[in-house]
């Protein structure tokens, strides 16, 4: 049987979706928490950094033009940190510098991000405007921050971000992998339940499967429906062609007979022999050919039964015993008392009978046809006739389709006995073997 | 013996019953299940020869309703189907053996012998012609007191002769009716056998006579 192409497994392509889906789902998550965390710090320092600032612009007075301040010590309180963050200061009035560290540039936009004495520090510009006698007058304070506690909490964040991404992808992967099993699973259930069945087993599915799997099982059962019929309809054909076909030869056989009794002259009861000579032939081989076609059949889906092969002989033997009579040929049963073996018993049924016919048709009368049953080497069933044998040069070949021996001449025959066999032992794992005996005749061993 | 053949082809059941009543035999046509019936409660067969595919019916169910009642007339199974199928069918309905068509009728009569004889063991009627006995079923000859052991081939010749004492048979029919068409066979072949059935008769007061160019003849000497 040829196996369909794979398009490659479902499992693994389920199992790398999903998991792949929950490792970017995992990573959105991480950065996710992680700019929300930081945006959230960010602001927390910019509060505090610009109510320092305020608080210091708080304090300022301007008296006689000139502006007096006292750095209020809750300003500086406010902007400690576990970290011990470095803190510096500009305070100008009117643009000019006042106090603080002259360096630390003037700025345009409220909160800004700026390198100063060698690390990033964050800083806030603030103005007031102070009203003195000299009129009004301008007080600006640029306050800066370094961020170590803050980019200490957002490494903190960030490793617990991490861990909660990586949790949450491994509990991802693990469920897409349960998931994934199950649902393959019940594939794998449907398959195990239609490889379990017997060959002649043509029946609808009854087991409850998941709701979409109802269309696949339904056109399941409706093959299965439809090839059940079309088996049946093939075999009463064939069954309807044998009877059609030979009964009218049947009524043919039986008028020869009669006539070839009936008549006196040489040339008709000649051709009436010919005649019977060739229903016989022609009703043998469609027999074969119907016998071979359900045995290639059988072999395809062997099923092994338990049975004993002296049992199966004897009754073969039994039933051509009245044939051998007619030619006065002894048919003599040997070999061990029980020979048990599990295989298709109408297969090996049909060989023995082939090899006892085949024994029967080429062995001299009055002589004997040994058969032995036996169990070792390994089960077997040895047919041995003292007929003429079949030329060494013949012996590999005689058993293929439609070949005859040279023996066969004016023998009746098909030629698809031995190929019968030959299909039979090789649908058990066993060999046909032929050999000539050296006191005269063919042995045809059927090993199992 | 008497048989009965349940056929529902009418040429075939004709073309058989021709070919038994001319080995000698007497036989009785059913074509259908009903008249199977009615045969097989009137009449005392030895055999009954079933077809097993029939318009009325299939012949299985017969062979079940047959086998079910307490008659033990044995059954052969005619079938047109090939070997594997049918055998498992009819021998487990309870067929006592099977045979396809188209049939040797040599064959067929070989196997009623083996049927009868698996069955009963011996004839009903045997065939005396002087002081020859002779039983067709089970084989056994007696000349005499004595009884005498002879092969198939031997038996089936004696029991030609048996059946039509004094009349000629040549050596093309005898060879024709003890050898299968497709043996090839000389025609002295069946001197041989003339030859040792002459020799188990010698003492009987049967005689086989050659007549030249003509064949064979049994005569009866008081």
């Amino acid at each position: 049987m040829n196996s369909p192409a794979s398009s490659g497994s479902l499992r693994v392509r389920l199992s790398a979706w999903l998991i792949g889906g929950a490792a970017v789902l995992g990573l959105i998550l991480f950065f996710a928490v992680r700019s929300y965390a930081t945006d959230v710090a960010q602001k927390g320092q910019d509060q505090i950094l610009a109510a320092a600032a305020a608080s210091i612009l708080d304090a300022a007075r301007l008296t006689d033009g000139t502006v007096d301040l006292d750095m209020p010590y809750a300003a500086f309180s406010m902007l400690n940190t576990s970290s011990d963050d470095r803190v510096f200061y500009a305070i100008r009035q009117d643009g000019t510098f006042l106090s603080g560290y002259a360096d630390l540039p003037d700025q345009a936009s409220r909160f800004e991000t700026v390198a100063y004495n060698g690390a990033n520090v964050r800083s806030v510009f603030a103005e007031r405007r102070l009203i003195g006698v000299n009129g009004p007058s301008v007080v600006s304070i640029t306050l800066a921050q370094t961020q170590d506690g803050l980019s200490e909490t957002l490494s903190q964040i960030s490793r617990n971000a991490a861990l909660l991404g990586l949790g949450f992808f491994v509990l991802a992967a693990g469920l897409s992998y349960w998931v994934t099993s199950w649902t393959v699973g019940q594939l794998s259930r449907l398959t195990a339940s239609v490889t379990r069945r017997g060959p002649a087993d043509l029946s609808p599915f009854e087991r409850p499967v998941p709701a979409e799997m109802l269309p696949l099982v339904g056109s399941l059962n409706s093959l299965m429906g439809r090839l059940d019929g079309s088996l049946q309809r093939s075999e009463d054909f064939i069954a309807e062609a044998a009877h059609r076909v030979r009964t009218p030869l049947a009524t043919v056989r039986s008028y020869a007979e009669v006539t070839l009794q009936r008549v006196d002259k040489e040339e008709n009861r000649s051709a009436m022999r010919s005649m019977i000579r060739a229903i016989d032939e022609s009703s043998r081989a469609a027999g074969q050919l119907l016998d071979h076609a359900m045995i290639a059949f059988r072999a395809d889906h062997l099923t092994r039964d338990p049975l004993d092969l002296v049992d199966l002989v004897k009754e073969q033997v039994m039933r051509l015993t009245p044939v051998a009579d007619m030619k006065d040929i002894d048919l003599s049963l040997f070999g061990d008392d029980q020979v048990p073996y599990s295989g298709d018993p109408i297969l090996i049924q049909n060989a023995v009978r082939n090899l006892i016919d085949n024994a029967l048709k080429y062995s001299p009368a009055e002589r004997t046809v040994t058969i032995t049953v036996a169990s070792k080497p390994t089960p077997n069933i040895e047919v041995c006739d003292q007929g003429p044998g079949i030329a060494e040069s013949e012996l590999q070949t005689v058993s293929g389709r439609f070949a005859r021996g040279k023996n066969a001449i004016g023998t009746v025959g098909s030629g698809l006995g031995l190929t019968i066999v030959g299909d039979v032992a090789m649908a058990h794992g066993g060999q046909l073997t032929l050999s000539n005996r050296p006191q005269g005749g063919l042995c045809a061993r059927l090993s199992l | 013996m008497k048989f009965l053949l349940v056929e529902d082809n009418p040429d075939l059941a004709q073309a058989i019953c021709s070919r038994m009543s001319l080995a000698g035999h007497v036989i009785d046509h059913a074509a259908n299940l009903d008249e199977t019936q009615a045969f097989v409660e009137t009449g005392e067969y030895d055999l009954i020869l079933l077809d097993i595919m029939l318009p009325d019916g299939d012949g299985r169910s017969f062979l079940k309703r047959h086998r079910a009642s307490d008659l033990d007339t044995p059954v052969i199974v005619l079938t047109a189907r090939s070997e594997i199928s049918d055998r498992i069918d009819s021998l487990d309905l309870g067929a006592d053996d099977y045979i396809t068509k188209p049939f040797d009728h040599a064959e067929l009569e070989a196997r009623c012998r083996a049927v009868l004889r698996r069955k009963f063991g011996k004839a009903q009627t045997t065939i005396m012609v002087g002081d020859v006995t002779f039983d067709p079923v089970s084989g056994h000859v007696s000349v005499g007191d004595k009884a005498v052991t002879l092969r198939n081939r031997e038996l089936r010749l004696l029991e030609l002769f048996l059946n039509a004492p004094g009349q000629i048979f040549s050596k093309q029919k005898l060879t024709d009716r003890l050898f299968s068409y497709d043996d090839t066979v000389s025609e002295n072949a069946i001197e041989v056998y003339v030859g040792r059935l002459r020799k188990h008769l010698g003492a009987s007061s049967l005689k086989i006579t050659t007549l030249r160019g003509m064949g064979y003849r049994l005569d009866h000497h008081e």
